[in-house]
């Protein structure tokens, strides 16, 4: 026992080097990943920056059960989940059909063209695509408002409609990362081997029926890995777009979980309510990640862990 | 029979293209649009006059953008957080990328949960605001280029191009030379390894460029704030930077600062735009590699 000890040590020593090679990474995750992990004891207290998190005093649940009952966490959870599902139901299925029928194109040259262009808006920057939208969707000025007027109708403000948020975020993020998302279908579909197709093509298939029966099986295990990993995410939905789009005419369907810890943290100063909120979204990915994952290990092949 | 499949794939190739074709106009003509919204008369804009090509060239909107000392100010921060910052990650994700595909390495499984852990768990908001206000890095350079530089991510893929691409017997054989492994890492791997060094130096620098939320969060300094915040004040929160104005001066001023937002958003996309042709090889090869340990 005592031998074997030594000889961890003794093989520890002899790699310092990788060690070192560790350290600067590992210094930063202890520091800015596992620390704040220790302040989560936050939620459980009346935090005060005075007293410090030593000194604060512990409250229990009482921070959660505050949110719970408060009326803002109904309005939270549900446009939390709205955007969510209606992202992957829209953002899940549109990249696999574009890369099938990126894979279909012969002409090289077009092909390229095509690719460059489309993954081209994934590079702006959340800010300038949210000043995107706000320009474009302008009721005065607007492109669309001048498109609908060449027709002579009127175009709706759309930014200041509470039931029409969903739609603009989940469909200017289809805009923006359509070509981009289905880059990983596309390198899976270049993976599979040629021979397939030969043969089908003795046997007669159509085009249709190459996607069908050779395609389709064979990104279906990618395709279930990221849809799992989109699901894990399901309340981790991005705070940057929401935040920047959100207004006083459409926040009764723009505030999400991110958005209301941001603002009870950093504007209100309630330290200890936001981290609850933020501990609680986490806790609720990670079961849901955990869910999805055992759904999938049971039912398909495919699974993370 | 075979007449008729010839010509079912005939149709499905001809939408696919018609598709295909739609679907690079409705890409290209917003961006298209930008760019000769931002070289015309802002009121042929607000009108509707411009679709195609500006009806006149009226350059006023960059020529007030430049005049704004902030612009100048914000957009060298942001090149300088990008460079640095990129430097900085380079150096901290590809060591360890490097450390972790060595097979010798002790504690492996155990080094591995402690990256893979802050990948689904965070102490949330709050809680690393604090632990960065108690280092004393609130409203300071370093905060925009150090604390948040780990990316457990980029890590993965540095060590699976280094697992797979760099050959075990030539760290056997520059061992038994006598040579340590910093040397070699330094002296073999990163020579070795440009791609994968360029996949997540590009990344990160892509990231760099468009992030604002760490700004948002830890500067209160005027002079240290990003491009991307200063855009913030321009496009969404419709700030003019020419100062206030009644009457018909209000009119033209509004005008004005609708140029200026079309040529803010054309100065601080163009590099990335600019290079990404160019680049495209590397960031495709980056999400194979990433693609391959899922």
């Amino acid at each position: 026992m005592k031998e074997k000890k030594s000889n961890l040590w003794l093989r520890t020593m002899k790699h310092y080097q990788l060690y070192l090679l560790l350290l600067p990474s590992a210094v930063l995750l202890f520091c800015f990943a596992y620390l704040p992990m220790v302040g989560i004891v936050i939620a459980f207290q009346s935090y005060s920056p005075a007293l410090g998190i030593a000194g604060s005093k512990f409250v229990g649940m009482k921070n959660f059960l505050q949110y719970f009952r408060s009326y803002q966490f109904g309005v939270t959870i549900k446009n939390t989940l709205v955007l969510s599902l209606y992202s992957i139901l829209v953002g899940f299925p549109l990249p696999i059909l574009l890369a099938l029928m990126c894979n279909q194109m012969k002409t090289k040259m077009f092909k390229k063209v095509f690719q460059v262009i489309t993954y081209l808006p994934h590079f702006i920057s959340t800010m300038v695509m949210c000043g995107l939208i706000l320009i474009f969707l302008s009721p005065s000025s607007g492109l669309f408002a001048n498109l609908f007027r060449l027709f002579g109708a009127q175009f709706p403000n759309l930014m200041s409609s509470a039931s029409a948020f969903k739609h603009v975020y989940v469909w200017s993020d289809i805009w923006q990362h359509l070509g981009w998302d289905s880059i990983i279908y596309l390198a899976a579909l270049a993976g599979i081997d040629p021979t397939y197709y030969e043969a089908a093509t003795m046997d007669g298939a159509s085009t249709l029926q190459k996607i069908r029966y050779i395609d389709i099986p064979m990104i279906l295990p990618t395709a279930m890995v990221l849809l799992i990993l989109r699901a894990g995410s399901i309340l981790g939905i991005g705070f940057e777009k929401v935040f920047l789009l959100q207004n006083v005419q459409n926040i009764m369907s723009s505030e999400i979980i991110s958005t209301y810890v941001y603002k009870m943290g950093m504007q209100s100063m309630q330290y200890s309510l936001s981290t609850a909120i933020g501990l609680f979204n986490t806790v609720v990915n990670l079961i849901v990640l955990l869910l999805v994952n055992f759904i999938a290990r049971k039912t398909t092949d495919s699974s993370l862990f | 029979m075979k007449e008729k499949k010839f010509s079912q794939d005939t149709v499905v190739n001809i939408i696919f293209y018609v598709i295909a074709i739609l679907m690079i106009l409705i890409v290209i003509y917003p961006l298209w649009f930008v760019i000769i919204a931002s070289f015309s008369n802002p009121a042929d804009v607000a009108n509707g006059k411009v679709w195609l090509w500006p009806k006149v060239i009226d350059t006023r909107g960059y020529g007030k953008l430049f005049e704004q000392k902030q612009i100048w100010r914000s957009y060298l921060n942001t090149i300088i957080y990008t460079v640095v910052g990129t430097l900085i990650a380079l150096v901290v994700n590809i060591s360890a990328g490097y450390a972790m595909s060595r097979k010798d390495l002790p504690g492996r499984k155990f080094i591995n949960v402690f990256y893979v852990i802050p990948m689904f768990v965070s102490g949330g908001l709050i809680p690393t605001y604090l632990v960065v206000k108690n280092f004393g890095l609130l409203d300071t350079f370093w905060v925009m280029v150090v604390p948040f530089a780990v990316s457990t991510y980029n890590i993965i893929v540095a060590r699976t191009f280094f697992e797979t691409s760099l050959p075990e017997s030539l760290w056997e054989a520059a061992q038994i030379d006598g040579c340590s492994t910093i040397r070699f890492f330094v002296g073999f791997a990163v020579p070795l390894s440009k791609a994968v060094i360029a996949v997540v130096g590009l990344w990160t620098a892509v990231g760099l460029w468009n992030s604002w939320f760490n700004a948002l969060i830890y500067l209160q300094n005027e002079n240290l704030i990003p491009l991307q915040l200063l855009l913030r004040r321009i496009l969404i929160a419709n700030e003019s930077l020419l100062g206030a104005a009644t009457g018909t001066m209000a009119q033209e001023l509004r005008q004005l600062s609708d140029m200026m937002k079309y040529g803010s958003i054309v100065v601080s996309t163009l590099p990335i735009m600019m290079l990404y042709p160019f680049l495209q090889k590397y960031f495709n090869q980056g999400v194979m590699i990433g693609a391959v340990k899922g």
